[in-house]
């Protein structure tokens, strides 16, 4: 019953992407009934449904693509550790609030423009994904912009909590811009955009709001790398025990 | 014939309302994209407001009952992504019936708005201009909370997406 990666290195792409959105989209589930206020219990609700639909509708096009009845149920509970291809930075424990946020203001950082980027891909089903993606993820950048500042420019409490986020989660930033092998030719035919082509934009608007939160921004450092390639930290297992037991201990279940 | 066909078929599936905002029917919403008819079955297309809206699923099967109520014993709807949804689609109707109902309606055309900025809102209970956000998440994925300082109501705002 386990499910095996694709073969089509375009099913590959959008899987990829689908594990970044689905993983951190879980991630932010995980505050539910913790968050510190009610409204910020509905954002993160909130953030965390846009981000589990979008990986649904990437889920579903791998599934197409590959072509072998696969659908999007079968990628997100029937795969192992080993065959989830996320960024380390979005399995990375909430944390405190300030690494939750720091988190999610990096991520949708690179989102934003990500998605911008792939409105204009020559694949059609990702550039329909892409114009849904971009409007749900500009929420989540300003949303956590936000809260950077609130908590770099706030107390001495919350800025030490956010220096310390920022030591901790920069190093996992770096593969934000990582490209496969088997990425580049979806990249020279204008399916898959070139992330590098991103990394002006992510650092203008990370320094930006860095500096008005009153932290320095890093400078480059040695980088955390190994998710794109399934090589994970402990805390991926754990999170899927949470997310797959229910479908692999009653298969098929439906209520 | 098909023609009025089609014409009761569009009836039955647009008297369907959203789930969460049970005044606007799918139609008003923008949501209903297309009935036709292939034969005797019915072929409807919806599309999303959020891609991770959870009324999808309920709507698609309201649109099947409604159908089948109607007399459509085939049935088949389909979810399209493209192009995007966006406020733009939402009738003039649906956006009178939402101020009545107390949600402001989107305001303006959809676009990018600058990172840091915000929309003026009018309240839906007394027409003040004076209000302010509350939290930019609301209810559901398509509202955000809102405040008149002139009325002190809270109100719900749907956002211009």
């Amino acid at each position: 019953m386990i499910v095996e990666a694709p073969a089509s290195p375009l099913a590959r792409y959008a899987l990829r992407r689908a594990d970044d959105a689905l993983i951190l989209g879980h991630r932010l589930s995980e505050w539910s009934a913790m968050a510190p206020t009610l409204e910020e219990e509905m954002a993160l609700s909130n953030m965390a449904l846009d981000l589990i639909g979008q990986s649904r509708a990437l889920y579903t096009y791998a599934g197409e693509v590959e072509g072998k009845g696969q659908s999007e149920d079968d990628f997100a509970y029937m795969r192992r550790e080993r065959e989830y291809q996320n960024i380390l930075l979005v399995e990375r424990p909430n944390g405190d609030f300030a690494q939750t946020m720091l988190r999610q203001f990096f991520f949708a950082a690179f989102a934003y423009p990500y998605w911008l980027a792939m409105m204009r891909s020559t694949d059609a089903t990702l550039a329909a994904i892409a114009a849904k993606s971009e409007k749900e993820i500009a929420y989540h950048l300003r949303h956590s912009s936000e809260w950077v500042l609130r908590l770099g420019d706030g107390t001495a409490e919350s800025h030490r909590r956010l220096a310390e986020a920022l030591e901790e989660l920069w190093p996992y930033t770096g593969e934000l811009f990582a490209v496969l092998p088997d990425e580049t030719a979806l990249i020279a035919a204008g399916v898959a955009v070139d992330p590098d082509t991103l990394r002006g934009e992510w650092e203008a608007t990370v320094r930006a709001v860095l500096e008005r939160a009153t932290l320095a921004m890093p400078s480059g450092g040695w980088m955390q790398q190994g998710g794109r390639e399934g090589r994970h930290s402990e805390h991926l297992g754990h999170l899927l025990a949470e997310l797959q037991y229910v479908p692999r201990m009653i298969p098929g279940a439906t209520w | 014939m098909s023609a009025d066909l089609r014409e009761r078929a569009w009836a039955a599936a647009a008297s369907v309302s959203d789930p969460e905002i049970p005044v606007l029917s799918i139609a008003d919403l923008g949501v209903l994209r297309d009935v036709r008819m292939d034969g005797d079955a019915v072929e409807v297309t919806i599309t999303p407001t959020y891609s991770g809206c959870p009324a999808m699923n309920m709507i698609q099967l309201d649109i099947e009952t409604a159908l089948a109520v109607a007399g459509f014993a085939k049935v088949h709807v389909t979810s399209v992504l493209s192009p995007a949804w966006t406020t733009d689609w939402m009738t003039q109707e649906g956006r009178d019936k939402l101020r009545a109902y107390g949600i402001a309606p989107p305001v303006g055309p959809a676009g990018r708005r600058a990172l840091f900025g915000q929309d003026v809102v009018a309240c839906p209970r007394c027409g003040s201009t004076h209000t302010s956000r509350i939290a930019e998440f609301g209810s559901t994925s398509c509202k955000a909370l809102w405040r008149c300082e002139a009325c002190r109501e809270p109100f719900d705002y749907f956002k211009c997406h």
